[in-house]
């Protein structure tokens, strides 16, 4: 609550200030005023090594244990800007952040913190399926083995709590110790996102997680989401509106690196408030 | 009315281009055979031929448990194999892990900047530095400048060095042959530098890492420029000091600052005796060299076998 105040009162402090023009962007969320925050982006502004700025001045709240997707043409900065939560990007050289992504309640910034402490803290399951060329039982433990865990017993227990929330441990159960490439790869990709929930992440982001995936595999993904919604904070790009529909609770719209419309994806499908947002989802754009 | 694409089609023959293009495969891949055939049949007769001259001494058990002679028929490779070994072992403790180290440093670990363009490319340069110049070098700074003597250990230093280059730049195609996707997915779960290299990226790269370490020291069990250059004996009839014994602390490592011979010196210093039954005896030591290079590169296919499986 303490959070949420905060995160209005920025905002509005920012669109006060006479040296910003009036972004129109800004004017275009609602924020549903008893929602818990789990990170508050202000400003966010990131550009590349080669000098290309990808985001450009996106603030918007994440909601505790909701889902919101982040929806846009290709090349809008939707996955730049969802890389910048657990700074993958620092891995390339030149990259430079301006802004702030605070985590509430505690206020720290992800922005300023040591880069592996964030990705500690902040899960992700990528575009394509990348599990380790190792077991399917070494893989869903592989965040732990990193932390330093290495009782037996415990380990036992989460790869079957993290398989079971992956909805895979049917699956799998009998053949934990077969490598992980031996899998389909809808199967692949709910063993990665095992893999992240195994370590318990305060929040978790989904690059485009279906989009190497036949629709039955994407249908499971999809349901998976669904479940993890209420004990997870996701923050997920999707290319597929529909998707989006079907599985967040918030929306955000970005074009050209900047946030168009961030919204309760019920409102923003249903009744955008913006020109440019309707035009996309209604498919005359994009 | 005829459309434009169909004049254009209505002047190609297909069966004559059809025709013409299998016509082609079948000239190139002749062509193919040929010189595969060539070549092949070459080395074989080569060894074909070693093996047929040297067979008098091959088949006799003393040519490997003999020293070198006076007497052709006596003379054995004994204290070749012998040196051959701990050379190859020098080497391999010495050259595998520092060219292992600095593959990774350099591809991994450097930043990007002017230096590290400088060390790639003098490090791509010096793995075509013919090798009697490492031989000059090693003379002039272990031998002459250090006062190590011609030993195991300086033998060893040189090879290691000759090599390091082919191991550097095998360890970084390795490395860089992992696709980024393995090291981000490593990253994104918090681990550092260290654990992804250290569980993910040397695991996924080593039997690529291994399979240069073997190419490069297969290619240091037969140089023998470097080896002559530094003062290497060709007739010796003693065996470096055993590196275990009976007797507390077990260990020594004296056979480091042995004098010694390896297999292609004791060739070329049989191949340039006068005696006629000398070749013999450098024709069945050829043999033998060829067989261990052959073994520690079927080594090499083997690993990366098993590790494709």
């Amino acid at each position: 609550m303490n959070g949420m105040s905060k995160f209005q009162t920025t905002v509005q402090d920012d669109s006060e200030k006479p040296m910003r023009k009036a972004s129109e962007h800004l004017d275009h969320w609602y924020l549903e005023p008893d929602s818990p925050t789990r990170a508050r982006v202000s400003n966010l502004k990131f550009w590349y090594g080669d000098g290309t700025q990808a985001i450009d001045d996106v603030s918007m709240p994440l909601i505790d244990k909701k889902v919101t997707a982040l929806i846009g043409p290709s090349g809008c900065g939707k996955s730049t800007f969802l890389r910048c939560f657990n700074r993958m990007h620092d891995l390339y050289p030149g990259v430079r952040y301006s802004g702030e992504i605070n985590l509430l309640p505690e206020d720290e910034d992800l922005i300023n913190l040591d880069p592996n402490i964030v990705r500690m803290r902040v899960g992700m399951v990528f575009q394509k399926p990348n599990p380790f060329p190792k077991s399917i039982y070494e893989n869903v433990i592989a965040g732990l083995r990193i932390r330093g865990i290495t009782k037996r017993s415990l380990l036992d227990e989460i790869v079957e709590d993290s398989l079971s929330k992956a909805a895979l441990w049917d699956e799998v159960k009998d053949r934990l110790h077969q490598p992980a490439l031996s899998m389909s790869g809808g199967q692949q990709q709910r063993l990665c996102i095992a893999r992240a929930l195994a370590v318990e992440p305060e929040i978790l982001l989904l690059d485009e997680p279906t989009s190497a995936l036949d629709p039955i595999a994407t249908a499971k993904v999809e349901d998976l989401i669904n479940k993890l919604a209420g004990d997870v904070t996701v923050l997920i790009v999707t290319h597929n509106m529909q998707q989006a529909a079907r599985i967040s609770d918030y929306t955000a719209y970005m074009y050209l690196g900047k946030l168009i419309e961030y919204n309760k994806t019920n409102d923003l499908f249903t009744a955008p408030r913006c020109q440019r947002t309707e035009d996309y989802i209604t498919g005359r754009f994009g | 009315m005829k459309t434009l694409s169909e004049n254009i089609k209505s002047g190609i023959d297909y069966a004559s281009l059809s025709r013409k293009n299998r016509s082609r495969d079948i000239i190139f891949a002749s062509l193919g055979i040929i010189v595969l055939f060539i070549a092949i049949t070459t080395l074989v007769a080569l060894f074909l031929d070693l093996a047929v001259r040297g067979a008098p001494r091959l088949t006799d058990p003393d040519f490997y448990t003999s020293f070198p002679s006076r007497r052709p028929l006596d003379a054995g490779i004994l204290s070749a194999w012998v040196g051959t070994i701990m050379v190859m072992l020098v080497t391999a403790v010495i050259a595998v892990p520092l060219g292992i180290a600095a593959g990774l440093y350099l591809e991994e670990y450097a930043g990007k900047n002017w230096l590290t363009d400088v060390i790639e490319v003098n490090v791509s340069n010096l793995a075509g530095v013919p090798s009697i110049v490492y031989g000059l070098l090693a003379l002039g700074l272990f031998v002459q400048t250090f006062g190590m003597g011609e030993t195991v250990l300086v033998a060893g230093l040189v090879l290691s060095l000759l090599i390091l280059p082919i191991i550097i730049v095998s360890t970084r195609e390795a490395i860089r042959s992992i696709p980024n996707e393995l090291r981000e997915a490593a990253y994104g779960l918090g681990a550092n530098q260290w654990q992804t290299m250290a569980m993910y990226i040397i695991p996924a790269a080593k039997p690529g890492i291994i399979t240069g370490a073997i190419v490069g020291l297969s290619r240091a069990i037969g140089e023998t420029a470097p080896i002559i250059t530094i003062g290497a004996l060709s007739f010796i009839a003693f065996l470096p000091q055993s590196p275990v014994s009976g007797d507390f602390p077990f260990i020594s490592f004296e056979w480091l600052n042995s004098g010694f011979t390896v297999m292609p010196i004791q060739m070329f210093g049989w191949v340039s005796r006068p005696q006629a039954d000398f070749q013999i005896t450098a024709a069945a030591a050829g043999v033998v060299l060829i067989v261990m290079t052959l073994m520690m590169n079927a080594l090499a296919i083997y690993i990366r076998y098993r590790a494709r499986k």
